[in-house]
């Protein structure tokens, strides 16, 4: 349908993006095709060691599923993105087929090692999310492809991740937002992912903040060295939200306290987070 | 210009009243319940999908209907602040509302009963944290809010057993 249709049809998943940005005359589809009246689109599976989400899954039914919740950072993601009334429409897979630059999930996701399913009319592929989000607003969708299940491998047990982001009042972006996941042995962190949001044009992932946590006890000074290079890795814009250097300053406080919660959390503790507005 | 597009027929249950009627693909559900269906309790406010002036309940979910097209809400049940009382009855929420003097110039109030409509739906004895995430999608400008979060709770206290 969507070759039919041509470059100038868009699907509409939740749309709490893309209805807004039409309103605004920055897209202005020639064809709007409508996933929602698709059944079986919608789900959370539990799977060889993997959590497989259809692409329509709502944010809310992340915040409030129990096999979700085994990933408290999926959580800390679905439980604070907008308000309940955008919770309840928005979907995993439009977030990440929109690629917004401020969208939540892709900066969580990235932390974990998450694939994304595309059916096209040639048959499927699965894509790596990293190689997914391509830049801002861009995917690695071809014209004939629809995103069709989020697969997210479950990390071992020690892991433990966290979610933070930061907004002015509930329903807008986050101003900044970062996304940690911490694989530990003993007090000696295995394994990092962290990864920064709506500080560059896609989420960046910053390979010196995690060096500086591999191998290392998680003390003072380790997480000082993550979140200077975090600083140094964050490639913000200002804007309405905020100066860049204002931007920069607080993602490198949200990785040092994503950081801190992905520790207890490794250790088995519960820490109950969303996102942070005034 | 955009192209003429045919009219689509829907189907909607609007306050338990089954509704038929042929709309422009384009037409929000919230300009569909106001100017067709003259349900002119749900407010249009900011129309970017941040005030929640606009909401109602789709299906008992809490959804902004100035960002859903009317199309999408064929086969559903849609539920709006007219739908809440029964019988001439204030629904315990709208009563809450006015006896905790929850609103003052009453424009968000609509959607703020809405989204308390859902918690209370699903949660009987929401925490003052519950209802402030309950209802951090819809902005008032006069209260405060203070008394909005009296409101749901004293509506919370009447509705128990109920």
């Amino acid at each position: 349908m969507l070759l039919q249709l041509g470059e100038e049809a868009k699907l509409l998943a939740g749309g709490q993006s893309l209805i807004p940005l039409m309103k605004l005359r920055f897209a202005s589809p020639k064809h709007l095709v409508d996933l929602n009246f698709i059944s079986g689109t919608s789900y959370i599976k539990e799977e060889n060691g993997a959590l497989r989400f259809g692409a329509l899954t709502r944010h809310a039914e992340v915040e409030y599923s129990a096999s979700a919740a085994k990933l408290p950072i999926l959580h800390d993601c679905a439980s604070g993105i907008a308000d309940v009334q955008v919770r309840n429409r928005g979907t995993i897979g439009g977030s990440l087929a929109e690629a917004d630059p401020s969208g939540d999930w892709a900066t969580v996701l990235m932390t974990l090692e998450t694939e994304v399913r595309c059916l096209g009319t040639k048959g499927e592929r699965i894509i790596p999310l990293p190689e997914f989000i391509r830049d801002a607003y861009t995917t690695a969708l071809l014209p004939d492809e629809v995103l069709s299940e989020v697969i997210i491998k479950v990390p071992p047990r020690a892991s433990g991740g966290a979610y933070l982001a930061f907004k002015r009042s509930a329903p807008v972006y986050p101003t900044a937002s970062a996304a940690v996941r911490l694989t530990m042995e003993g007090d000696v962190c295995k394994e990092a992912a962290i990864v920064l949001g709506c500080v560059g044009l896609t989420p960046i992932k910053s390979n010196d903040a995690e060096t500086a946590l591999r191998g290392q006890r998680i003390t003072e000074k380790a997480i000082s060295a993550a979140v200077e290079s975090a600083r140094a890795a964050a490639d913000p814009q200002s804007d309405m939200r905020g100066s860049a250097e204002y931007k920069r300053t607080l993602v490198g406080t949200l990785v040092k306290r994503a950081i801190e919660i992905a520790v207890q959390r490794a250790g088995g503790k519960q820490v109950e987070v969303s996102h942070i507005y005034a | 210009m955009p192209e003429t597009i045919e009219n689509v027929a829907i189907k909607v249950s609007v306050n338990g009243k089954p509704r038929s009627l042929n709309v422009e693909p384009r037409m929000l559900l919230v300009e569909f319940l106001r100017e067709q269906l003259d349900l002119t309790g749900t407010h249009v406010g900011c129309d970017t999908t941040y005030c929640g002036a606009c909401t109602v309940l789709m299906n008992g979910a809490a959804v902004k209907s100035c960002t859903i097209f009317a199309v999408q809400a064929d086969g559903a049940e849609i539920t709006t602040v007219e739908g809440l009382e029964s019988a001439g009855q204030l629904h315990p929420i709208q009563k809450a509302f006015g006896d905790a003097y929850g609103l003052q110039c009453g424009y968000c109030t609509p959607g703020l009963m809405l989204s308390a409509s859902q918690l209370l739906s699903r949660n009987k004895q929401p925490s003052e944290k519950d209802i402030r995430k309950a209802i951090a999608g819809n902005t008032c400008r006069c209260t405060g809010y203070q008394n909005v979060l009296k409101a749901i709770q004293l509506a919370a206290q009447n509705m128990k057993g109920v």
